[in-house]
């Protein structure tokens, strides 16, 4: 058990790096100058030397040097603002944490309603199953501006501007939850589906046991192992998604960043930002690892 | 007033009839066995009794009370308070990913039988007595840390725990080795003595139903053929189906020894065999010999090394040590293939299922480049005829034919590159007794007219004893003892050979 625990952990370090390493080099290679974006401006009035200059500064140490930094948390400065990258992603990351927890949280529950439900009824369950093909089939971002359409200019129930921080985080939550619960649904729907036609089910119901006790005490458990390792790879949609959410509704946090950074060419926030991404992602995967032998004794040994 | 009597019971899936309208009773602390082939209705029937298939039509009167035409509600009172049920599979049959001292407290917790420790309590008192060492230690175990006979008996503490007058056993022991099996029977014979529970055994072991039911239900599509006291039934019986079930099931009937003094060359030469799995051996310096033109049988329960040694013969699987010589030269590995084939248990899985049958047989000649397109076409016909096949299945596919026809096909395929050895590992263990009687017969037929020398890996002694010439019987990777079939069955020597034996129904030890 620890050397699995040791080998997944190394495994994790070692995509964390990979994910580093290709994005710097791909930052790298990217075409056009962020530095003569932001200060070839002829109002600036720099002359090529100066500006050569702070080319020197932003770029001091290469790979390895950005590598030792982000060891210990210096990310660098954004070529925009000028600020430490930390900075930056220290005002955004609460807000985007808060946005993507909530959808995460209620795109399960978006998914256990729909699989759970369709094991449940015969009438609905045609209908219900087929609720996450059409959540998977609608953008984000057109999602986002007809729930906003609908919710705030039809109906006035969310204002557009302002309001309360719950009322900001609805359609938001909303947006990113919906099309992150389809194939958690779809997943966790198939595996009740199979776990119902095992030979342990009818030995359950010989007990006497109902419908419900059936699925709740045996086949949920069962069911799960699949679903989750979908829930954690889905988790890296929430970070692309928030990309999007944050434009459409105008709310700070990692996302909006990501967005600005890219118009202004901002590497070393770019930089971060993947970096973070990945942590995140990768750290989700780890807890999922981890959780599987809890999940199935069979996996322990 | 009956315990169980059931009344024209009709049941349907869909718009197939698989049970159609069939009566019979069971009293108080007998057993009555439902036997059958696969697909007669005996399953369903059982399945029907507690309301887990719903009846089309009929009764199911329980103590006088007619419980066909209840809700899933209502008969949840029922479900394991008044009917218990044991399954077929004890490996699939359990929750893997909840412990066992839980799924037998489950049934005492759904009926309310009392409070938190009373029911710890009489968990412990079931495992006990269902004999598993240990209890406590087994109460928080999974089932997959747990042998298969382990296994059914958590499940029969499950279907005792309330003390239902009826148990009704689907296939209680089918899945399990001829010992364990004879130990599980024993413990239902128990219980049943005990609690004076009557067992429904629904099973398609007709040694096992002579052997242990007082009464026998014969059924053949859904319907009824013939039902009586075991005795009477066994010794006259009325239908002409029950009679050939009984003639076709090598467990009931006693035929004479194969005689194997032809002092032919040996076809097959094994010298101390070992194949070790990291620090365990699973076979452990097995040798024998086998005469060209003869049968030689290893027998053996699950875990015995006979499967590895079928697997290192037929060059599958590596030995750590020890020779295996075919016929009389060292071939080389290519031709191997053309003087050993495999026949499999599983006929469902052997196959390629998007392969036509035409396409399955021909495979071997194409891999060998034996003729051109139109010899090999006439070959595949001779094949078809040869195992007895029409030539109208040449162009089906395996999900369209029987379990008998699919077997048939592997057996023609095996025979395509005319092999001198086959190895049949379980062959006809997955087939019905009268489909099973039948490809023991063609091999036999085989045999004679080809001359093929069998490797042949059983766990069922009546069926060996059938076909085999001489046997090795396999215990724990050893050969504890071999010899002609004749003098294993009728003079054994060894005790765990006599444990063996015992486990076979009466007429054939």
């Amino acid at each position: 058990m620890t050397k699995y625990l040791v080998k997944r952990a190394g495994q994790a370090l070692l995509v964390l790096w990979a994910a580093f390493t290709a994005a710097y080099i791909l930052l790298q290679a990217m075409p056009g100058d962020s530095i003569l974006i932001k200060f070839q401006n002829p109002e600036l009035g720099l002359s090529p030397e100066q500006i050569a200059k702070i080319r020197e500064y932003y770029d001091a140490g290469g790979y390895l040097h950005t590598v030792l930094g982000f060891l210990h948390g210096d990310f660098g400065y954004s070529i925009d603002t000028g600020t430490p990258v930390v900075e930056r992603l220290a005002e955004g990351l609460p807000e985007t944490a808060r946005l993507a927890a909530c959808a995460f949280v209620l795109a399960v529950l978006l998914a256990v309603l729909i699989a759970f439900g369709s094991a449940y009824s015969g009438r609905l369950r045609g209908l219900l199953l087929a609720v996450p093909s059409l959540f998977v089939s609608v953008p984000v971002f057109w999602l986002g501006i007809l729930l906003i359409q609908i919710f705030s200019f039809r109906l006035r129930l969310v204002p557009v501007i302002g309001g309360t921080e719950l009322q900001q985080l609805v359609l938001p939550v909303l947006t990113l939850a919906v099309p992150i619960s389809a194939p958690i649904a779809q997943v966790l729907a198939r595996g009740i589906d199979q776990v119902l036609t095992q030979p342990f089910v009818p030995v359950v119901a010989a007990k006497g046991a109902s419908r419900s006790w059936i699925l709740w005490r045996h086949v949920a458990r069962n069911a799960l192992p699949p679903t989750l390792t979908v829930a954690g790879l889905v988790f890296g949609e929430l970070i692309a998604g928030s990309v999007v959410t944050e434009t459409v509704f105008g709310r700070n946090g990692i996302g909006r960043l990501t967005e600005q950074a890219v118009n202004a060419q901002d590497t070393p926030v770019l930089l971060a930002v993947v970096v973070v991404a990945a942590t995140v992602f990768v750290l989700v995967n780890l807890l999922v690892d981890v959780l599987f032998p809890v999940l199935d004794p069979r996996l322990a040994t | 007033m009956s315990l169980l009597d059931v009344r024209d019971l009709t049941v349907a899936y869909g718009r197939q009839v698989a049970v159609k309208g069939v009566s019979f009773t069971v009293e108080q602390g007998e057993v009555v066995a439902v036997v059958g082939e696969s697909g007669s209705g005996k399953t369903t029937t059982a399945n029907a009794v507690i309301g887990l298939h719903p009846a089309s039509s009929g009764e199911v009167l329980l103590n006088g009370v007619d419980i066909a035409g209840w809700s899933q509600r209502r008969l949840r009172s029922i479900r394991g308070h008044r009917i218990g049920l044991v399954p077929q599979d004890p490996s699939n049959s359990l929750n893997p990913v909840m412990k066992i001292g839980r799924q037998i407290g489950e049934i005492l917790k759904i009926h309310k039988y009392g409070d938190r420790a009373g029911i710890r309590r009489r968990v412990i008192e079931l495992l006990t007595r269902v004999g598993l060492d240990d209890p406590e230690r087994r109460a928080g175990q999974y089932p997959h840390e747990l042998s298969g006979g382990m296994r059914q008996r958590v499940l029969i503490a499950i279907a005792i725990a309330l003390r239902p007058g009826l148990i009704i056993a689907d296939e209680p022991t089918s899945a399990l080795d001829v010992t364990v099996q004879r130990r599980i029977l024993d413990l239902v014979d128990d219980l049943r003595e005990e609690y004076g529970t009557a067992v429904l055994l629904v099973t398609h072991d007709l040694g096992v139903a002579a052997a242990r039911a007082d009464r026998l239900v014969v059924m053949k599509d859904g319907l009824i053929e013939e039902s009586g006291g075991v005795r009477e039934v066994l010794a006259a019986p009325a239908s002409p189906y029950t009679r050939r079930l009984f003639q076709d099931a090598p467990a009931l009937t006693a035929r004479p020894f194969k005689s194997s003094d032809a002092a032919g060359e040996p076809a097959i030469v094994v010298r101390d065999l070992v194949k070790e799995f990291g620090s365990f051996r699973a076979v452990d310096g097995v040798s024998f010999e086998v005469r060209r033109g003869t049968t030689h049988a290893l027998v053996g329960e699950s875990g015995s090394g006979k499967t590895t040694t079928a697997r290192i013969v037929t060059r599958f699987t590596e030995a750590t040590s020890g020779e295996v010589v075919i016929g009389d030269d060292p071939v080389r590995p290519r031709d191997f293939r053309r003087r050993v084939q495999l026949v499999y248990q599983n006929p469902y899985g052997s196959l390629d299922p998007r392969q036509t049958v035409g396409a399955i047989i021909e495979e071997p000649l194409r891999n060998f480049r034996l003729g051109d397109r139109a010899a090999r076409r006439a070959r595949v016909r001779e094949l078809l005829e040869r195992v007895a096949l029409p030539e109208t299945l040449l162009g089906r596919r395996p999900a369209e034919l029987s379990g008998g026809q699919r077997q048939r096909v592997a057996i023609a395929r095996a025979l395509a590159v005319e092999p001198e050895v086959v190895v049949l590992d379980e062959a006809v263990s997955a087939l019905d007794v009268t489909v099973q009687a039948q490809i023991l017969t063609l091999l036999e037929e085989l045999q004679r007219d080809l001359g093929l020398t069998y490797l042949f890996i059983s766990h069922d002694l009546a069926v060996v004893r059938q076909i085999s010439h001489t046997v090795s019987v396999m215990n724990k990777g050893r050969i504890v003892e071999s010899g002609t079939t004749q003098q294993i069955f009728d003079n054994p020597r060894e005790d765990y050979t006599r444990e063996l034996l015992a486990a076979v129904a009466e007429p054939v030890r």
